[in-house]
């Protein structure tokens, strides 16, 4: 008997491939993806309301995008034969392909609409600021101080032109990250068409969520009043968006259950077992109908300021944990099952290794500290007035 | 007088634009310096691989060298159910032994581990083939004390 082991599996299914590092890549490329459909609500869609977090969710996305590839190239051992699918890509190759949506999202998207943005501030910083920072700012300038009424006009027409490629490009990200998953037909429990979609509403949920409760907490540390109205209607948008994912997750589980292939009794006893703990306590109902229960009492009752801002803070930090347990139970979950249906195993993570816990809470950190960084650099408290649409 | 503003007011767009166009040049550089000449040749890899693959030392001898020394056996074998299984898939890698048979003397495989690599009981395998849970069939005896590897008939 193989410690851990139930059942058959193949030799090669005993040890899991991937590891926790493969469920933060997932789990952050989705935060990435939600905040930016956030700040893209104010820009593209004329929701004046959550001006207050627009510049925070495009600086929470550039700091989130930033630490994206990192879990995958410590996963490979040699990060730098990652670059060999900017040099040689191979076009059949889905994780080659990705290299260049990433690059493209980054550059062309991210970074562009965020230099158009804070293009007063640091034309004004570069004037104003001295030393070190100073050749900062005169460098992020690009050696262009125009911030005239007319030019400032132009970069509004350009910013909102780049949102609106911003928001499938932003699909495209993190739908390819459930595409990856969803096309592994050898996988009953990832292959289904339902996976990049579901992966796009998840991604959704946990960037709005995140850029929420950054928020908050942003404004308790800065001791600066919360706007209401802002929280409120993110908690509306996270609530209709939840809805949908919610929707979507449980069409895949109750086509799974009607359709009952040959997979279907394996999968269903590792959710009663081995996943009951993750999928169906912390995912489903902490991480999902908890939430959701709170989000839809806002809708239907009205609480006082100091009720909505707690019960918001639990929906989105419980909405956190959830996507990260949806996230665990795909990658993790996936592996635990033998594809002959006969057995199951179990993963053990390590504690201070190259995939281990240390360095998954390490990448969970870092983002962090570039938004931190970012903030300072780039503060996104003095938003000026609503775009013009 | 319109196009003129235009392109005044958008000025500053351009130095991002050529920023970008500045980064993939140095990319195109950088790649068209790195990726070997050859790349693509034969398929998607570089040619050059193949002559590295080609220097490493060889393992094997293979299966016809074996059969010039050791013919008895190779008779043996050939009459029973191990007559395509290969020397050296279970005697190991015996190139240097063939290069020098006195200065490398292969060591005798140990059975009890050897056998059940492909003969332990497993749900897995196809029915028909022989198999057996080795720790209720032997007893923790050797497998070659009742059948003989090369042809293994009882």
């Amino acid at each position: 008997m193989i410690p851990g082991v139930d059942g058959f599996m193949y030799p090669n299914e005993v040890e899991l491939q991937w590891s926790v590092l493969i469920v933060l890549y997932p789990y952050i490329t989705g935060l990435v993806a939600g905040a930016f459909i956030l700040a893209s609500l104010e820009r593209v869609f004329n929701v004046a309301a959550v001006r207050p977090t627009y510049r925070l969710a495009l600086l929470t996305a550039l700091a989130f995008l930033l630490v994206a590839p990192l879990p995958l190239q410590l996963h490979l051992g040699h990060p730098e034969r990652s670059l060999e699918m900017y040099l040689t890509p191979h076009t059949s190759s889905a994780m080659a392909m990705f290299g260049f949506v990433y690059l493209w999202y980054l550059t062309v998207v991210l970074l562009l609409e965020i230099w158009l943005e804070y293009r007063t501030e640091i034309v004004g910083l570069a004037q104003s600021t001295r030393g070190l920072k100073r050749w900062i700012y005169r460098a992020l300038t690009l050696g262009s101080y125009d911030v005239s009424p007319a030019a400032r006009r132009m970069d509004e027409k350009v910013g909102y032109a780049v949102t609106v490629i911003g928001v499938p490009s932003a699909f495209l990200l993190h739908g390819y990250v459930g595409f990856i998953f969803g096309s592994v037909k050898a996988n009953p429990w990832w292959s289904t068409p339902l996976m990049p979609v579901v992966f796009l509403f998840s991604a959704m949920v946990s960037g709005i969520a995140a850029v929420m409760v950054l928020y908050v907490v942003c404004m308790k540390l800065r001791k600066t009043a919360i706007d209401m109205r802002c929280l409120d209607t993110i908690a509306r948008y996270l609530f209709y968006t939840f809805v949908i994912d919610f929707t979507l997750e449980m069409l895949d589980l109750i086509h799974r259950t009607y359709e009952s292939d040959e997979s279907f009794r394996s999968l269903d006893f590792m959710v009663h077992t081995r996943l009951l703990f993750s999928h169906v306590i912390l995912q489903i109902f902490l991480g999902t109908l908890v939430p959701l229960f709170l989000l839809a009492a806002n809708q239907l009752w009205r609480y006082t300021e100091g009720t909505r801002k707690a019960m918001y803070m639990t929906a989105g930090a419980l909405t956190l944990v959830g996507i990260f347990a949806m996230r665990w139970n795909v990658v993790i979950g996936g592996q635990l099952f033998s594809k002959s249906f006969l057995g199951y195993t179990s993963y053990k993570m390590q504690l201070a290794s190259r995939e281990g816990l240390v360095a998954a809470v390490l990448l969970m950190i870092l983002p962090f500290v570039i938004f931190f960084v970012l903030v300072k650099l780039l503060p996104p408290w003095q938003g000026g007035k609503a775009h013009e649409a | 007088m319109v196009v003129r503003r235009l392109f005044r007011d958008s000025a500053h767009l351009v130095r991002p634009a050529l920023v970008l166009v500045a980064c993939m040049a140095l990319f195109l550089v950088v790649r068209s310096a790195i990726i070997p000449k050859a790349f693509g040749q034969y398929g998607h890899y570089r040619p050059g691989a193949l002559d590295l693959v080609r220097q490493h030392p060889i393992a094997f001898a293979g299966q016809d060298t074996c059969v010039m020394c050791h013919d008895d056996q190779a008779t043996v074998r050939a009459a029973g159910k191990h007559a395509h299984v290969a020397c050296e898939a279970c005697h190991g890698p015996l190139a240097q032994h063939a290069d020098d048979p006195a200065a490398h003397v292969p060591k005798l495989p140990d059975v009890a581990d050897l056998c059940r690599r492909c003969h332990e009981k497993d749900a897995a395998k196809p029915r028909n083939f022989p198999q057996v849970a080795t720790a209720e069939h032997s007893s923790g005896m050797a497998c070659n004390t009742c059948h003989q590897p090369h042809n293994p008939h009882l």
